[in-house]
């Protein structure tokens, strides 16, 4: 234990000379200054920071020093530690800020490369056109209805004061099947009826969906086809109700602009009755009327036939065709582009019409 | 109906410089479709003139006799015009067009030299000025109707504007001058002529001819006039022929074209009989079913019990209304004549005409009704013209047999219309409106309405109404929204319908329409079995094509049709689905229940009728050719196969709501699919499609490319979506256990999956084949499943020992059920 009171011998604690830890943190720094990548960086690690390194051997030094001076060269040593690893964990920093960027870059893609690898599907632009519809005056708080393609002849014609010896139920006009009292419905207006059948007023309805009339297929005519009908049954209303709801549908459809106009008409099943065109501001060829469909007030005899009180009731129908609205609308020039099922056609509209 | 402006002008005193385009809205207003307004002066261009023919020289040499003329046009120098027509001397009035004009059809006249001579200008036939095309040669002008120089057009009938319009069916009396001059008159607030207005000489006691009315239900009056010893040559008046013309109606002897001009101007059809080739008197009667007539167009007919006839001692001489008959009809030589003017029951006219197939201008009058009060001045009209221009002595009696029954009076509550259009029309304004349609108006608090004779067609409060808003005009009625009384939007169904058809969409498919006919062959070609219920089909009586009568079982064969188009017009990789009803008969062919008009179908009634409306539920289709997945710069495409079919269903399934658990797919063998190939697809157990390849023979037969896929889908079948319950989200770790089975190749992976769900037991997530393979290590007829089960608990983190139980389980379940060993075990 004599050495205890040794004097202090400086040769012994060469490493704790504060020269020599300043200098230790320098070559440290300037070594890791200078390793280009993350592997260099990883190499001197260990001959600056680990058990051989200077700063490691100088504090083993420490247990010679007289209890004075141990203190103030622990703390020297420590000081000098924390800047070999400061020097280290910037520079790592550094290079890993740099990896990154490399990765990055190489990573780069062309990103204008196609990744069509799954065709794109559509929905043919009538169904679409007919929900968008449908969809219009739910928002006006319609029902949306519907019935068979296959129509009892009763609410295909008789019930719509559609009487036995009107022309339209000739062969010429009306599909029948091989089943008696039955037909391909002509109109969508036999869902109306069952609807008049099924509830009480007040009726807001529309039937949008497919008619059938024994025309050949040419650039305007298609033997099967579609329409949308509406039909509300209330008390009190009138054709200035008709009117409005025909503008506002207009509006909706082809933009504020739109409007409708009137021309007096015959149907069996309205009267006053009207066939009527919209202000279309944005057919291809110029804003212009076009004719767009038929409408009028319920004919009191249909609805008797359905059981409806005409002296409370009243009502209003209307009804457009879907191609047409399409063809005008949208710019299709033939009729067979909707029919034939082409899927150039169809896919040009995807999801929206 | 066609007409001319200056015809309309004798009844209405239309403005002055009424233009095409004011003409064409007051038609239109008054409910008439304008097909057409023309004025005739604007089609021939520039220079027509009357000429006087100075000279004639036959040029000779040529194909054709050729003429040489000098033309006195009104200048100094006579015209010197080349001519092929023959059918004019020296002297003769005719129509020149001068070099510079230009005839319709924008054929120039120039100044030319022709078959060695110079022509300047042409003399003009009736055809190449755009009227009739009946006469040959040119048309040779009556001495004194004007002098060389003036405008020919006048004189040739090219100086009005015709008019042509389309009249809805509930308006007959429009079908004549005299009820469109009254309809305009309303529109310009003009003075009108009735041209029925005038004095007639009434029935007398002792008729002309003897006639018999035994039907007054088909006839409910008939009248006529004698006329004796007319000139059989008289040719009809200019203007009355330019008339007809104008109307599109061909002239053909002066008795006849009076009464298709009276036809035209009051709207009364008229028939000429030979007075001398009647055989006795004459009978209007009902035809007896089977009786025969040969009609003026040479065809033999038999009748039915409807038609109504006219009879003499002959039997029948004439089909009443529609077309006389071959026997009794004018003669170019008839000198006596009896005038017929008749009214016929509309529905029995429209029956008969179209029975027949016969739609004369007379049976379009009759069917929208006529009036029944014009037949005495219809024959007073047409007697007169007859003797102004053939001579010929009336016998001065008349028959007059008349049952009509006289308009009913409608009793109209004078608020209705105001209550019904949405606009304020007080008392006065409704009568004075319904006075000028011309209904008599009585009575005060309810109005009393008389309809006038040619209105048939009003018979209730609403067509009174309707004559109000229309005379009012539609175009002032406001524009106002009922209050919106709630509604419920779309159905479930139609939600679903949407839903599924944006997934399929979504899922690279194309969207089609096709018609729902069908071949009777396709049941063949789709290889139905002989009792299959789909060969079932409802058959149009009068389908469009004779090769495809049928209304659609299943949505593949018209989908395959369309596919073919597709491929046809060279698209190689072709996804399409369909969604629309299909027909599938009752097996009851009984007639639904007669239902009338005048009350609601009782329950019983309307559940019966709708009992033999064939099921028409919504199916969806699919249909793959070619490659699903392309090509590209990513590597190679996949072809679609009958995986993607399957995959499509399961598309389709989801998106209707169905959840996975109550789906299950089990191999099936069904036309038109292969029958190692095919998929049925369960919800709840229920088999509600397939899906799958087709059948290879059926490939063939339809000509389509090799391992084409389809698969149909009853969406009406579907259960609908349930409100969705949350499910319990664990937030402990899963324990995640592969498992390689071995089992016989032909145990069904699904099955194997569902008996391992099963054995795991509740802490079981979930569990997905990751692989499938076949190898001689494993032997013949035996294949490897490998799945990745996840375990879970709700409510702490399950152990390595749970896990391990829960997989052991699972296995033991599958090893007792299929024999499955643990590959690797």
């Amino acid at each position: 234990m004599s050495y205890r009171n040794d004097p202090y011998d400086p040769k012994q604690a060469a490493l704790l000379d504060p020269a020599a830890l300043e200098s230790a943190v320098d070559e440290a720094r300037k070594a890791f200054d200078a390793a280009s990548d993350l592997d260099e960086l990883a190499a001197l690690k260990s001959a600056h920071l680990g058990d051989r390194s200077p700063v490691s051997l100088a504090r083993r030094e420490i247990g010679s020093l007289p209890p004075a001076a141990k203190s103030d060269a622990g703390k020297r040593v420590n000081l000098a530690r924390q800047s070999v690893q400061g020097a280290y964990d910037s520079r790592l920093e550094e290079l890993e800020i740099e990896r990154a960027a490399r990765v990055l870059v190489e990573e780069r893609v062309d990103v204008t490369l196609p990744w069509d690898r799954r065709p794109r599907g559509a929905r043919h632009p009538l169904t679409t056109l007919m929900e968008h519809m449908g969809d219009l005056f739910a928002g006006m708080g319609y029902d949306i209805v519907e019935g068979p393609e296959l129509e009892l002849e009763w609410a295909n014609f008789d019930a719509l004061n559609i009487g036995p010896d009107n022309a339209v139920r000739g062969s010429m006009d009306t599909f029948y099947v091989d089943l008696p009292g039955l037909v391909m419905r002509t109109h969508t207006s036999p869902g109306q009826v069952r609807s008049m059948l099924t509830r009480q007023p007040p009726i807001y309805v529309v039937s949008p969906g497919r008619a059938y009339r024994s025309d050949e297929l040419d650039a305007t005519h298609s033997p099967v086809f579609h329409q949308i009908e509406g039909l509300v049954v209330d008390e009190g209303i009138t054709m200035a109700h008709l009117r409005g709801t025909l503008d506002h549908f207009a509006k909706a459809m082809f933009g504020a602009d739109a409007r409708t106009r009137w021309r007096p008409h015959y149907f069996p099943f309205t009267e006053p009755s009207a066939e009527f065109d919209v202000w279309f501001a944005q057919h291809r060829d110029g804003p212009r009327w076009v004719e767009w469909g038929g409408c009028g007030m319920v004919n009191p005899k249909v609805l008797v036939a359905a059981g409806i009180d005409p002296e409370r009731y009243s009502g209003f129908a209307f009804g457009m065709g879907v191609e047409r609205t399409l063809m005008f609308r949208n710019g299709v020039s033939d009729m067979r582009d909707m029919v034939e099922g082409d899927v150039r056609f169809t896919a040009n509209f995807g999801m929206e019409v | 109906m066609k007409t001319s402006l200056s015809w309309l002008r004798e009844f209405v005193e239309l403005p002055a410089g009424l233009t095409a385009e004011q003409l064409d809205e007051a038609l239109t207003n008054l409910g008439m479709e304008v097909e057409s307004i023309v004025d005739q002066a604007a089609t021939v261009k520039g220079d027509l003139v009357v000429g006087r023919v100075l000279t004639i020289e036959e040029l000779t040499g040529f194909k054709k006799p050729i003429r040489f003329t000098t033309v006195d046009v009104g200048n100094a120098e006579p015209q010197e015009i080349v001519c092929g027509a023959r059918n004019f001397a020296e002297g003769d009035l005719v129509a020149v067009i001068l070099p510079g004009g230009e005839l319709p059809g924008g054929f120039k006249i120039g100044a030319r030299k022709t078959y060695g001579k110079n022509s300047n200008g042409m003399i003009c036939s009736a055809a190449e000025l755009g009227l009739s095309g009946d006469h040959d040669g040119i048309i040779v002008l009556g001495e004194g109707a004007a002098k060389p120089g003036d405008d020919a057009r006048p004189v040739v009938g090219l100086a009005d504007v015709l008019v042509e319009v389309e009249i809805t069916p509930d308006r007959g009396y429009e079908m004549s001058l005299r009820g469109l001059a009254r309809e305009l008159s309303y529109a310009f607030d003009a003075a009108y002529t009735d041209p029925a207005a005038r004095p007639s000489k009434g029935g007398t006691a002792e008729p002309p001819y003897e006639v018999k009315l035994e039907d007054t239900v088909g006839c409910d009056r008939f009248s006529a006039r004698v006329v004796r010893g007319i000139d059989p040559h008289a040719p009809s008046p200019v203007w009355m022929q330019q008339r007809l013309v104008a109307a599109g109606i061909r002239t053909i002897s002066l008795p006849v074209d009076i009464t298709n001009y009276l036809m035209l101007e009051l709207g009364q059809p008229m028939h000429v009989f030979d007075l001398n080739r009647l055989d006795g008197g004459l009978i209007v009667r009902r035809a007896r079913p089977g009786e025969k007539l040969t009609t003026l167009d040479g065809v033999a007919r038999v009748l039915d019990a409807e038609d109504m006839v006219i009879c003499d001692d002959t039997g029948p001489i004439s089909l009443a209304a529609v077309m006389g008959g071959e026997t009794s009809e004018w003669q170019p030589e008839t000198v006596d004549v009896l005038l017929e003017a008749a009214h016929w029951d509309p529905v029995m006219v429209g029956r008969t005409a179209r029975r027949h197939k016969l739609f004369s201008e007379a049976a379009k009058r009759w069917e929208r009704g006529v009036d029944p009060q014009l037949t005495l001045v219809a024959l007073e009209r047409a007697v007169e013209i007859l003797t102004e221009h053939a001579g010929g002595t009336v016998d001065e009696r008349v028959l007059d047999l008349d049952h009509v029954v006289a308009p009913a009076t409608i009793t109209l509550d004078p608020a209705l219309p105001a209550r019904r259009i949405g606009l304020a029309y007080d008392t006065a304004q409704v009568e004075t409106l319904l006075g000028r349609v011309g209904c008599q108006v009585k009575g005060a608090g309810p109005l009393e309405v008389t309809p006038p004779s040619w209105r048939p067609d009003l018979l209730a409060p609403i067509d009174l109404v309707e004559e109000v808003a229309r005379l009012g005009g539609y175009n002032d009625i406001p524009s106002l929204l009922p209050p919106a009384r709630g509604g419920s939007g779309f159905t479930a169904p139609q939600r679903r319908r949407r839903t599924v058809g944006r997934a399929m969409a979504e899922n690279g498919y194309v969207e089609v329409l096709s018609y729902p006919f069908v071949a009777p062959a396709a049941a063949d070609q789709l290889g139905y079995p002989a009792d299959d219920p789909r060969r079932s089909a409802v058959r149009l009586t009068n389908p469009l094509s004779e090769q495809e009568p049928l209304l659609r079982t299943s949505l593949l064969p018209p989908l395959l049709g369309t596919l073919k188009r597709n491929l046809g017009r060279g698209k190689r990789d072709v996804a399409l689905f369909e969604m629309g009803t299909v027909f599938l008969p009752t097996l009851a062919q009984t007639a639904p229940p007669a239902m009338g008009v005048d009350r609601r179908p009782t329950d019983a009634e309307w559940a019966a009728a709708n009992e033999i409306v064939p099921f028409q539920p919504w199916h969806l289709a699919v249909a793959l050719a070619g490659e699903i997945e392309p090509a590209g710069w990513w590597g190679a495409g996949r072809a679609a196969s009958w995986a993607d079919a399957v995959e499509a269903v399961r598309i389709a399934l989801s998106a209707a709501g169905v959840a996975d658990e109550r789906i299950s797919v089990a191999a099936a063998e069904l036309a038109p699919w292969h029958p190692g190939r095919c998929a049925a697809i369960s919800v709840d157990g229920t088999v509600v499609g397939h899906a799958g390849e087709l059948h290879p023979a059926v490939v063939s037969a339809f000509e389509l490319p090799k391992r084409t896929s389809v698969a149909e889908l009853d969406l009406d079948a579907l259960p609908l979506p349930p409100v969705t319950q949350a499910p319990a989200i664990s937030s402990f770790p899963p324990a995640l256990i592969d498992v390689a089975l071995i089992v016989d190749a032909s145990v069904p992976a699904a099955d194997v999956s569902a008996v391992l769900a099963t054995g795991a037991g509740e802490l079981l997530e979930s569990v997905s084949l990751f692989d499938l393979y076949e190898s001689e290590q494993l032997g013949e007829g035996k294949k490897s499943l490998a799945y990745k089960l996840t375990f879970r608990a709700a409510d702490r983190t399950l152990t390595t020992e749970e896990t391990l139980a829960a997989r052991d389980a699972a296995v033991a379940a599958v090893s007792s059920r299929f024999g499955a060993t643990l590959r690797g075990a």
